[in-house]
């Protein structure tokens, strides 16, 4: 038998090639370039991380130990020497506790959110690539949970288990799995269908190779956008729980409770007032748009 | 052409059936699209089986039957001598049967680089990961692309030919001895599809490899194709050398067919159509002879039973599911010579 | 820039006339060079075939003769004029009152042109009621008659069916009896049987073909199917990287073709070929319009290229009335190019 060459390269191909090397870039790391031009997501960004420093090093940032208090102390207002932005309606000091409180309130958002997303994924996952019984035994499922509005579920899980930090993040993954859930099922079926996985199990491959290596990496982005928007809505609902009495409990420092606490000082000093409601805003300000820029990102035309 | 003296064909199709159920409608009423229905036909090692026919006609169903990526309602699959399901395992088949579909974009997963995506079969095998790549640089060579250059990109970085190389390399990556081209070329610009068809030619000699080449372009089947088959609706119609089908077709529908080609000379431009209308629908195909309805020598005979496939008397290798062509089958024309050549 | 001319005959005015037509798009990262000086005049009743391969421009100079172009992303220059108007100066009404009028297109999907909420008679009736000021009942007969032109069987039942309810070739005919309900002058045709089944094609392009002898229009039909462009056009013009490299008359262009490019293009597909051995493909990658060379543009595939291929764009060559290349190696005599073989069809 005679020997064949191999088809050569044609010149041009390897010209118009080599001028492209340099730009051969995965879809992450084009995600990445795009983030980076993104203004507005960078600006959120920063603001985040600041906060985060400021919140995980709180006792660097503070004078006060958040849980001193005096009634001597009691509403003193924003500017008050060693105590620049006042004191509660217990004499303790509001900046001390709002950075200390930041903690909780960002665990207690994002905390859920995570374990919902491992959870949900997976789930959702599972249901999409396998198709029939197990799909629609992990749907329906899903579906008894959706049924519930995710205020009314996390106040009923709390009201049965108790108050308490612990006991907030086990409500909100639990109102947060169905829709993680939806969204995973629903990406995972649309990706079992393309021509890619066809060839790949044509390979021969078995399920876990091929959500391994075909799956995983089409159906992470869209997840990851919708989980990041659950982060702004987790830190509001846990502040809400905190607020009921349901969530955190007094004496410990959180956004939603104080929210609560400082109702009494709305007649005498309403900037205080309004504070915890501000950090609230802020940071789930941050989270949304920082969720809206990845998910711009990720919008990259192939 | 491979020296191979077997006495059995490479692969063996017998009564191939795939009928898919049509979603919805009430439960006494459902209705099915008869895709592929008795389908048989052989494979020699070392040629190109072109498989041709226009849409409806199963042609790819076909190929997802052969790659058992879709499960047959019943008929079997032979390789080699043994049979899918008993004596080979899906798994084996695939180390051996490997394809190549149409959509070079939609067939390479777009997040990952070229040399995985090669790789991944290797991979699930059990080759170990730089063995894999090492063997997935290899086979870009060998489609006439510079690994160093093209192992890293992605599929949105390459044009269609490259990309089309690329699904050609992952298909040779198990080493596979017959090959399904599921409309490969098709989607190419001419001039790139000429290169893809050259490079298939050489890596079916420096491989020694066969064929399955299903297209809907009846020059690209001439042109590459040792032996054709021509489908209609879910069923062989015609089968034979490559030659004898082209310069002489039998069965009406394949002389349809093949005179529905746009002619090359302008000095002889096709005058009226062969047929008209569109191919019927297949979730209700016509009783009997399927294309009975479009065939301008339907006569009750052919409503009344189907043509088995039947290799013509006399003339080695050609089969031909019509009536026309059996003689004693009650048609006005089969106690002649069947249709003039 | 010579500009070739249609016919021999210039008494009767073409119908349509491009002069230098040049479409930009401008994108964040490049402009495109999408078209690049096409100039060609059609007599009313002849059909211009373009051929060229995906990326040449024909699509896009299909479309800036009906001004059918996103208005913010490309620039078009040059003159159209098309049974009298100048398209790229008419304002937008004006511009709606030609199309479907004057000037009508038909495409490769027949569902970008029918509306599938709408049945097939609704939409045709509405097109005449809205250019011709016709009365319902007249505009709905004549529906049916062009349903009957265009033989779609059953054309009675079939004006109360929707899109969907067609099967392909159907929606083909529907299509093209939609085109040409007001009569137009110039029928655009872009690829509008690639996406056909062999047997349907053929129906399409004869049907087609005695469509336009009878009604007499001037056809502008895109392809990039040689044995397609043959069946359809008088003439071929035959595209690549924006420009015309020959255009003359089917015959000519087919049997002493006067460019490398064509040549290739009929020796490279699987037609001129003997089965089994290689085919003598074409080299290369088709042109980056974004980054066109310097010179001929088909040079870096051409096996004749010389230096001065990369020179100058070469102009146009009338080699003989109604013939004319862009190849200035043929234009001197240097070059033969081998007559490709022709495929017989087996006969029926």
């Amino acid at each position: 038998m005679v020997e064949v060459p191999a088809v050569p390269v044609s010149p041009l191909d390897a010209a118009e090639a080599v001028g492209r090397a340099q730009q051969s870039k995965g879809y992450w790391q084009r995600v990445r370039t795009r983030l980076r031009q993104d203004k507005v997501t960078l600006a959120m960004a920063a603001v985040l991380a600041l906060l985060l420093v400021m919140v995980i090093f709180a006792p660097y940032f503070t004078l006060h130990d958040p849980y001193d208090g005096s009634v001597l102390r009691r509403l003193k207002p924003v500017g008050t020497p060693g105590y620049w932005l006042g004191t509660d309606e217990v004499g303790r000091d509001l900046w001390s506790r709002m950075l200390y409180g930041g903690r909780l309130s960002l665990l207690a958002g994002v905390v859920p959110v995570a374990s919902a997303l491992l959870i949900g994924g997976f789930l959702g996952t599972l249901a999409g690539y396998s198709g029939g019984l197990v799909n629609s035994a992990v749907m329906r499922l899903a579906d008894v949970l959706y049924a519930f509005p995710s205020v009314l579920l996390a106040i009923a899980i709390t009201g049965i288990l108790g108050s308490g930090l612990r006991n907030t993040i086990i409500a909100l993954t639990a109102a947060f799995v169905p829709p993680i859930i939806r969204i995973s099922e629903s990406v995972t079926t649309q990706a079992r269908h393309l021509d890619f996985v066809e060839a790949a199990r044509a390979s021969g491959a078995g399920v876990l190779m091929i959500i391994r290596y075909h799956i995983l990496n089409n159906v992470l982005g869209p997840i990851l956008v919708y989980a990041t928007s659950l982060i702004s809505i987790s830190i509001i609902l846990s502040a809400g729980l905190s607020f009921l009495g349901l969530g955190v409990t007094p004496p410990h420092p959180e956004w939603g409770l104080m929210l609560n606490s400082l109702r009494q000082a709305l007649w005498v000093d309403p900037v205080i007032c309004a504070m915890p409601g501000v950090m609230i805003f802020i940071t789930s300000m941050c989270f949304n748009l920082l969720s809206d820029g990845l998910r711009q990102a990720m919008d990259v035309r192939l | 052409m491979s020296a191979a003296t077997t006495s059995h064909p490479l692969l063996r199709v017998d009564r191939l059936t795939k009928h898919f159920p049509v979603r919805g409608g009430l439960p006494g009423r459902r209705q099915v699209v008869q895709a592929v229905d008795d389908v048989s036909f052989e494979v020699w090692a070392g040629e190109t089986l072109g498989i041709v026919g226009e849409s409806g006609c199963g042609k790819s169903t076909t190929a997802r039957l052969l790659m058992h990526l879709v499960r047959p309602d019943s008929g079997t699959i032979a390789f080699d001598g043994k049979t899918l399901g008993s004596a080979m395992s899906r798994r084996d088949l695939h180390r051996q049967m490997q394809m190549v579909f149409q959509d070079s974009y939609s067939s390479l997963n777009p997040r990952l680089p070229a040399a995985v995506s090669i790789a991944f079969g290797p991979l699930v095998h059990g080759v170990a990961k730089p063995a894999a790549l090492g063997r997935a640089a290899d086979l870009l060579q060998a489609v006439g692309l510079d690994p160093v250059v093209f192992a890293n990109r992605y599929p949105h970085e390459l044009s269609g030919g490259q990309r089309q190389r690329i699904n050609v390399a992952r298909a040779l990556a198990l080493e596979p001895r017959l090959v399904i081209l599921d409309e490969a070329v098709s989607a190419l610009d001419k001039s790139i599809e000429a290169q893809v068809l050259n490079l298939l030619l050489d890596l079916k000699d420096r491989f020694d490899l066969t064929y399955v080449f299903i297209s809907h372009d009846l020059n690209v089947v001439r042109f590459i194709s040792d032996r054709v088959m021509v489908m209609y609706l879910g069923k062989v119609v015609e089968l034979g050398p490559v030659n004898w089908i082209y310069r002489q077709p039998r069965h009406p529908y394949t002389r349809a067919l093949l005179s529905a080609m746009p002619s090359m000379n302008p000095r002889r431009r096709t005058m009226a159509a062969p047929l008209f209308g569109d191919p019927p629908n297949p979730i209700n195909p016509p009783s009997g002879c399927r294309f009975r309805t479009r065939c301008p020598y339907a006569e009750a005979i052919c409503a009344a039973l189907q043509p088995e496939l039947a290799e013509m008397p006399g003339e080695d290798g050609r089969a031909i599911a019509c009536h026309i062509h059996r003689p004693g089958s009650g048609h006005s024309r089969a106690t002649q010579a069947g249709l003039a050549a | 820039m010579a500009l070739a001319p249609a016919s021999d005959n210039a008494s009767t005015s073409p119908v349509v006339s491009v002069e230098d037509l040049h479409v930009l798009f401008t994108t964040p990262d490049a402009v495109v060079h999408a078209v690049n000086g096409v100039s060609f005049a059609l007599e009313a009743g002849s059909v211009l075939g373009i051929l060229g391969e995906s990326g040449s421009g024909k699509t896009v100079t299909l479309r800036a003769l009906i001004r059918l172009l996103p208005a913010q992303r490309c620039r078009v220059e040059g003159r159209v004029t098309v049974a009298g108007h100048e398209i790229t100066s008419l304002s937008e009404t004006a511009l709606r009152d030609v199309r479907g009028t004057k000037i009508a297109m038909i495409f490769q999907e027949p569902m970008v042109a029918l509306d599938p909420v709408f049945t097939i008679g609704e939409q045709i009736a509405e097109t005449i009621v809205r250019h011709e000021g016709a009365a319902h009942a007249a505009a709905w007969r004549r529906a049916r008659d062009l349903l009957e032109m265009v033989q779609i069987p059953s054309a009675t039942r079939r004006l109360k069916s929707f899109p969907h309810e067609l099967s392909g070739g159907m929606r083909q005919r529907a299509m093209i009896a939609l085109a040409l309900s007001c009569r137009p002058a110039v029928l655009l045709a872009d690829e509008p049987t690639t996406a056909l089944d062999v047997t349907v094609q053929i129906q399409i392009i004869v049907l087609l073909r005695q469509l336009q002898r009878e009604l007499g229009m001037a056809v502008v039909f895109v392809t990039h199917d040689v044995g397609v462009a043959v069946e359809v056009a008088d003439r071929l013009a035959v595209m690549y990287a924006g420009r015309f490299v020959e255009t003359g008359p089917t015959e000519t262009v087919i049997e002493r073709p006067a460019h490398p490019y064509t040549a290739a293009l009929l020796t490279s597909t699987v037609l001129g070929a003997v089965s089994g051995h290689r085919l003598e493909a074409i080299t290369g990658t088709p042109p980056d319009v974004s980054l066109l060379p310097m010179g001929c543009s088909f040079a870096p595939r051409c096996r004749f290229a010389v230096d001065a291929c990369c020179a100058a764009t070469p102009p146009e060559f009338v080699l003989e009335p109604g013939h004319s290349t862009r190849c200035h190696r043929v234009a001197a005599g240097e070059i033969q190019l081998t007559r490709p073989g022709l495929v017989e069809r087996a006969s029926a």
